[in-house]
């Protein structure tokens, strides 16, 4: 085995959008922290963007020893060269041992850019993470195969270790206001963009679909037999204030846009309540929910594997069981 | 005029792959071979774009013989020339390795004005090949494309951000990952299949890229290492209710809700 | 090369046809099998596909595949619905008299209107009075100077509703039974053509049929086709192909409801476990099964032989047919009878299948006259 003394610590990156931290971040504080406790090394947390620097001590409240700022107007907007060299020249300050990327669409942009740079490995979208005990590496491992296999992986021979990990797999920790930590800003050259930002569209807020941080999802599926039958599953939702999510088989029969996707290929989520409606339970669709803390399921097929990782099922047809069970929900509102 | 490059991975259709119960390993047999469906996507994208702009569309995959199969798919729905490099060399490859395959492809194989691939693959689903690529190459990215336009001048492309888009002007040549678009990949009419069929899809080895560091492909050119792979096993013991009426099955549902404090 | 096993062409038009099925046919075909109606825009983009050319010659702009391979593809469109398979394989067959024996003019006019109109074609033989005895036919087209005024009714005309052209048949001799018959190619919108409302069918419901009438219709002499008087060789001669057709889509229509079979019989638990594992059910399943072999390698062998130009094709033809078409037929109310309660509902395609099965042992000849044509080549 190779020694890596020079590269020390486990970092973290935080993503910011519009100055505002995003979730997947302080997420992979909790494991970071988890893996720096066992190797003793520190957690550090480290912010690029325009006016982030007052959001350094929220990364320390949530389990960060360290953060690294930078903090400069040149990084307003995600633009893929620019951060990548950023980071390329913090890790080459600093020599992290392994670095975590909340495997959102920047994360997954810039991970794979940074690590080719580098020439170290890069391990994505990952589920769990530990430690291998006979070699002390960080073990990542990841679904495959649409979520029907696991694989551990380990980057062996170079360093930093990289990986990019699923948003929503992770619970935040609590935040602690009292913990103390170190801010360190650093000050960088910002590299010649290779892309330029022409235009942002925002799409109408009624239709963004935030299934990472809903508490309750209502999803639908192929059993609905025609996307106007989504009104039963939009329907629940409203009683429960939950979002709409949906299996593949309803997004590649062009019932509901891709966005509400859950799954291997769609969104990972783990919300306080998850019930599928009319989903068979595919594996892939099984990768991106079993996480719930509930899940229940409504399905006409009682040999559903749905009813496998269900904490509560129904075997019902569910044209009958959710108007039913939107008008239980109401009297049981009324009578508390 | 845009001379465009697709990359392309033969993948085994994983919506229809099954655990064996027992073993707990995956059953591959006649579990059929397709195109990765994010590449067919990313193709559909880069033949609309020839069509609009005129050029041609060039295919490459990576992998054994049998993936010239996929090739003469994307031949059927549009593509103008396709190659396969192929090479027990770069067997065991990672991503690392095999962007820097691919980039070796390119370099023999272009110029071109623009690379395509899907944002993943549905097998491996690790999404970078495409960026590490762009970055052996020194050339501009963006990823998670759904519309792509060229003006002439630079490419204009729409990104997937969470709560909209992105457009973001790049220059040429620059490597894009396309999401799945409004535009479903077109299929084959029956005489552009047969068509196909006739096709000689041209094989490249390591040996016929110059320059081809040899320490960079295969596992010796692999950063990381698959050390255990595992099924996964979810199965929990819940309550189920089974041949009730809709009405009492779901009060008994709410009441199981409320007692756990889930609702309110 | 094998009849049985399919070479890499033959698994290619397989495949895409599969995906053209999966994609455009299957998401429409309940809808509508409901409305009764061709979906005009669907056929179309079969045609554009090459699904209604397939059989033509590349001189046309067709593809000029062998029967084996029209096989092939057919059987795989009826897995999507029997009915637009039968709409295109009507198109196809009605421009066969044309392709065969008609002007380099007449080949054009009708490659024009199917390749670059997604127009339709129509084979207007069987009248009220004569169905399965064609030869009775009693439309009649009169000389007069350099046209024929024709005059009758045709009717059970598939695609008539929808058609841009007619190849259609009339007595020119009435006294000479059917030496006295001739081919023409009549456009629709030649006056005094006019078609009745199509028929409300049991099933083949994106098939349209209807009759055609024929009202002191002036046709010139140049869209005879062929020979004058020999126009019933050529209808016995699609006839003879047209059955390979039919037996193609049967095999279509019961493979598909052997597939919803299965797939439902592992799924539904009675008793305690998946209905396929009472032996009942297995049973009925190996027999579609069995039965369907049979019924795809005789389509099979008739197909190779007609591709082969072999004397006795005819035979095996209307076998292949008549034995095909009751396969479908007892597939289908297998299968329904497998699904139970649910098979008996709309919202389950066997229902659809079985209602589709019925017409493939009716059309083309029925099961009664194929019975006819095999026990007379045994009996010659």
């Amino acid at each position: 085995m190779k020694e890596f003394q020079a590269y020390q610590d486990i970092w973290v990156y935080l993503e910011t959008k519009d100055g505002e931290l995003r979730n997947v971040g302080l997420e992979l504080l909790n494991p970071g922290r988890r893996l720096a406790d066992a190797t003793g090394e520190k957690l550090v947390g480290v912010l690029i963007g325009d006016g982030v620097a007052a959001l350094a001590n929220t990364v320390i409240a949530h389990g960060a020893d360290r953060v690294i700022v930078v903090d400069d107007p040149a990084y307003g907007w995600y633009e893929t060269e620019r951060y990548t060299s950023a980071l390329e020249e913090l890790v080459a300050r600093h020599k992290p041992s392994a670095l975590l990327i909340g495997a959102t669409n920047n994360g997954r942009d810039m991970g794979p850019r940074l690590s080719c740079r580098l020439r170290t490995g890069l391990t994505a979208d990952c589920t769990e993470l530990g430690l291998d005990e006979e070699t002390g590496h960080v073990a990542w491992t990841r679904p495959a195969f649409g979520g029907n296999l696991m694989a551990t992986i380990l980057c062996p021979d170079t360093r930093p270790q990289i990986g990019t990990v699923r948003p929503g797999v992770f619970k935040k920790r609590p935040a602690d206001p009292s913990r103390k930590g170190q801010i360190l800003a650093e000050t960088l050259t910002p590299a010649a963009p290779m892309s330029r930002l022409l235009e942002v569209l925002k799409k109408d807020m009624r239709e963004v679909v935030d299934l990472e941080n809903a508490e309750v999802i209502v999803s639908g599926g192929f059993g609905l037999r025609a996307p106007e039958n989504f009104s039963y599953i939009r329907d629940l939702a409203a009683v429960l204030g939950g979002q709409v999510g949906s299996s593949r088989a309803a997004v590649d029969a062009g019932w509901i846009p891709q966005a509400h996707q859950v799954g291997q290929t769609g969104k990972t989520v783990a919300p306080k309540i998850y019930i599928a409606c009319g989903i068979s339970g595919a594996i892939q669709h099984l990768a991106g929910m079993s996480g719930s803390d509930t899940i229940i399921a409504i399905n006409k097929d009682p040999e559903a594997p749905i009813f496998d990782v269900a904490d509560y099922g129904i075997v019902g047809d569910l044209f009958e069981v959710i108007p039913a069970l939107i008008q239980e929900l109401q009297e049981y509102r009324k009578r508390q | 005029m845009l001379n465009i490059l697709v990359c392309v991975k033969q993948v085994p259709d994983t919506t229809v792959i099954k655990i064996d119960p027992v073993t707990k390993t995956l059953i591959r047999t006649g579990v059929p071979s397709i195109v990765n469906p994010f590449d067919a996507y990313a193709l559909e994208q880069a033949v609309r774009l020839k069509e609009a702009c005129g050029g041609t569309v060039t295919v490459v995959s990576m992998g054994p013989p049998q993936a010239k199969e996929a090739l003469k798919e994307c031949l059927s729905k549009g593509a103008d020339r396709a190659f396969l490099m192929t090479d027990r060399a770069v067997g065991g490859s990672d991503t690392l390795a095999t962007s820097y395959i691919l980039s070796c492809v390119y370099r023999k194989l272009g110029p071109f004005d623009a690379v395509f691939c899907g944002k993943q693959a549905i097998d491996g689903d690790t999404g970078q090949v495409g960026p590490e690529m762009a970055e052996h190459l020194g050339i501009p990215q963006v990823t998670y494309a759904v519309s792509v336009e060229y003006d002439g001048g630079e490419l204009k492309v729409r990104r997937e951000v969470d709560d909209g888009w992105d457009v973001i002007g790049i220059p040429t040549p620059a490597i894009i990952t396309v999401n799945k678009t409004d535009e479903l990949p077109r299929m084959a009419t029956l005489s552009s299949a047969l068509e196909a069929n006739r096709a000689d899809i041209e094989e490249i080895h390591c040996a016929d890229v110059a320059d081809m560091d040899m320490d960079r492909v295969g596992l010796k050119g692999s950063a990381t290492k698959v050390i255990k792979t595992f099924t996964p096993d979810r199965t929990k013991q819940g309550v189920k209710l089974e041949g009730k009426a809709a009405g009492d099955a779901a009060k008994e549902l709410v009441a199981l809700l409320a007692d756990k404090q889930l609702i309110s | 090369m094998s009849t049985f096993v399919l070479n890499e062409d033959r698994l290619t038009l397989q495949k895409v046809t599969r995906e053209f099925v999966q994609r455009y046919v299957r998401p429409v075909a309940a809808e509508w099998d409901e409305k009764g109606e061709t979906p005009l825009e669907l056929y179309r983009l079969a045609v554009q596909h090459g699904f209604a050319t397939f059989a033509w010659p590349k001189e046309v702009g067709g593809l000029g595949l062998p029967f084996l391979y029209q096989v092939v593809i057919t059987e795989e469109l009826s897995k999507g619905d029997v009915g637009i398979a039968n709409t295109l394989g009507a198109t196809s067959f009605a421009g066969r008299p044309v392709l065969d024996s008609g002007t380099d003019a007449q080949k054009q006019f009708i490659a024009d209107i199917i390749l670059k109109q997604g127009g339709m074609g129509s084979f207007a033989l069987t009248e009220p009075n004569a169905g399965s005895d064609a030869s009775k036919i009693r439309t009649t087209a009169v000389k007069s100077g350099d046209e024929y005024i024709l005059n009758g009714r045709k009717c059970f005309i598939t695609n008539a509703p929808n058609a841009q052209f007619f190849v259609l048949f009339a007595k020119t001799a009435p006294e000479r039974g059917h030496r006295g018959i001739s081919a023409f190619l009549v456009e629709r919108d030649r006056p005094g053509v006019s078609t009745g409302k199509h028929e409300n069918k049991m099933g083949f419901r994106l098939a349209t049929a209807g009759d055609v009438v024929l009202e002191d219709v002036h046709v010139p002499a140049e869209n005879l086709i062929g020979v004058e008087n020999k126009g019933y060789g050529l209808a016995m001669k699609i006839l003879d192909y047209s059955r390979i057709g039919v037996a193609a889509e049967a095999v279509g229509v019961a493979q598909r409801a052997l597939d919803l079979a299965v797939e439902y019989a592992k799924g539904r638990t009675t008793f305690g476990q998946p209905i396929a594992r009472h032996q009942g059910i297995a049973f009925k399943l190996a027999d579609i099964e069995m039965r369907i072999q049979a019924a795809r390698s005789l389509a099979y062998q008739a197909a190779e032989l007609a591709d082969a130009g072999a004397a006795g094709f005819g035979k095996i033809s209307s076998c292949a047919k008549a034995f095909a078409s009751e396969t479908a037929e007892f597939a289908t109310r297998e299968a329904v009878q497998i699904f139970g309660g649910y098979g008996y509902m709309k919202d389950y395609e066997v229902e659809k299948l079985f209602r589709d099965a019925k017409l493939l042992s009716i059309f083309e000849g029925t099961n009664e006259i194929q019975r006819v044509i095999t026990s007379s080549y045994l009996l010659k």
